[in-house]
């Protein structure tokens, strides 16, 4: 059965409540989920108090504010903070959290504590670092480069305009994996489907007019749980912090397999 | 405890090379119960109250015959194509989910053709 409950050692506790900034006026409290694998502990849920005259506007700048000057111990990936390295992708809300890069969400979007924690369902390293091993093995199984037979051109491969358009919406995507772990088909059957961010990343050479391998890359897809465990639920798209849909390039495959037989 | 590598267990049996079926024929028998199921219910609410001799007589009618045991035969298979992929998402590799889908499939296929024999032998007297 898939599993709807955290197992015993992964269920939250209350954590420490650290001390408020001295003499700052213009404050806001986080939530953030901690866990220490060689504690031997449950996971805890730890309140900051963030001195916001003193830190940047993102969520991300708390974070580096919290690790500078309260917690050093508080663990996060981060490196370009602009949005194109997806290193920071956790979920994030002030109700619900929703999956997104901690650089690109601002504070000021959310009204009262605002809670942090990894990304949904997956292994947790430390902290707010979940374990991407699989999602990346997964991206690798699609064979994310061009495959073509015709020998080397001594120029660029030419496309037409109309053709390059075809990879718009597509080639944006950053791997940041909000979508794939925003997704319930991901979180029961996530062993085998490739979820919608390597779905994306598939379709992204299925839509390459340079691309030769169209048919090999289709009979790869085609399976009940590598793609048609796509239901259509749609979180993917609400997720995406660069605003892509998933969900489309997941149906233009099917289309796309369809086709062949009809 | 595995210790497989990561690519290794992504790829793990390969493609199936198969699920298109299942998915279009989700989406076509879909399309055809939208009329049908409009249609029944449409029908149904209209004999409401009515005898049981004039629903008998509505049944035996050729063309709601026909229209019944086609609805009957798309309802049922849509059915069982939908909760084939409840059992898939939520029961993994297990006896349980073999044993599931082995009865649920066979649920199905008893109520079908209970159906469909109810509505020829009144058609057909």
């Amino acid at each position: 059965m898939a599993e709807f409950t955290l197992p015993k050692n992964s269920r939250m506790v209350k954590g420490k409540e650290w001390p408020a900034p001295a003499g700052a006026t213009n404050t806001r409290q986080f939530k953030i989920y901690r866990y220490d694998p060689d504690s031997g502990k449950n996971p805890q849920l730890d309140i900051y108090t963030v001195d916001l005259d003193d830190c940047g506007p993102m969520v991300l700048d708390a974070l580096i504010w919290i690790k500078n000057k309260v917690d050093p111990t508080l663990t996060f990936r981060r490196s370009c903070r602009e949005g194109i390295c997806g290193s920071c992708a956790m979920n994030i809300g002030d109700g619900r959290g929703t999956n997104t890069l901690a650089c690109t969400q601002s504070i000021d979007d959310f009204k009262g504590m605002i809670s942090i924690y990894p990304l949904p369902h997956m292994p947790v390293v430390k902290d707010l670092v979940p374990d991407l091993t699989h999602f990346y093995a997964q991206y690798a199984s699609i064979e994310p480069w061009m495959k073509t037979q015709t020998p080397p051109p001594s120029r660029e491969r030419l496309q037409t305009p109309e053709e390059r358009k075809a990879l718009d919406g597509l080639y944006e995507c950053i791997l940041c994996a909000c979508c794939s772990t925003s997704c319930p088909s991901y979180w029961w059957n996530g062993d085998r489907y490739l979820g919608p961010a390597i779905l994306l990343q598939a379709y992204r050479w299925l839509a390459d007019s340079r691309d030769e391998a169209t048919g090999e890359r289709l009979d790869q897809l085609e399976d009940p749980f590598k793609l048609y465990r796509c239901h259509t639920i749609m979180n993917c798209a609400k997720t995406c912090p660069k605003g892509l849909n998933p969900a489309k390039a997941i149906a233009e495959t099917k289309k796309m397999i369809l086709e062949r037989v009809g | 405890m595995s210790l497989k590598s990561p690519i290794g267990r992504a790829r793990g049996l390969g493609s199936a090379k198969d699920g298109l079926h299942h998915w279009w024929m989700q989406r076509i028998s879909a399309v055809l119960l939208v009329p049908l199921s409009l249609w029944f219910v449409y029908s149904v609410a209209c004999l409401m109250g009515s005898d049981y001799e004039t629903v008998v007589a509505w049944v035996a009618a050729p063309w709601v015959a026909v229209a019944l045991v086609i609805y009957f035969a798309a309802l049922f298979y849509h059915s069982q194509l939908g909760v084939q992929v409840v059992i898939e998402d939520y029961f993994h590799g297990s006896a349980t989910k073999l044993i599931s889908m082995y009865l649920m499939k066979l649920a199905h296929l008893v109520l079908a053709v209970a159906a469909i024999f109810a509505v020829l032998r009144i058609a057909l007297g």
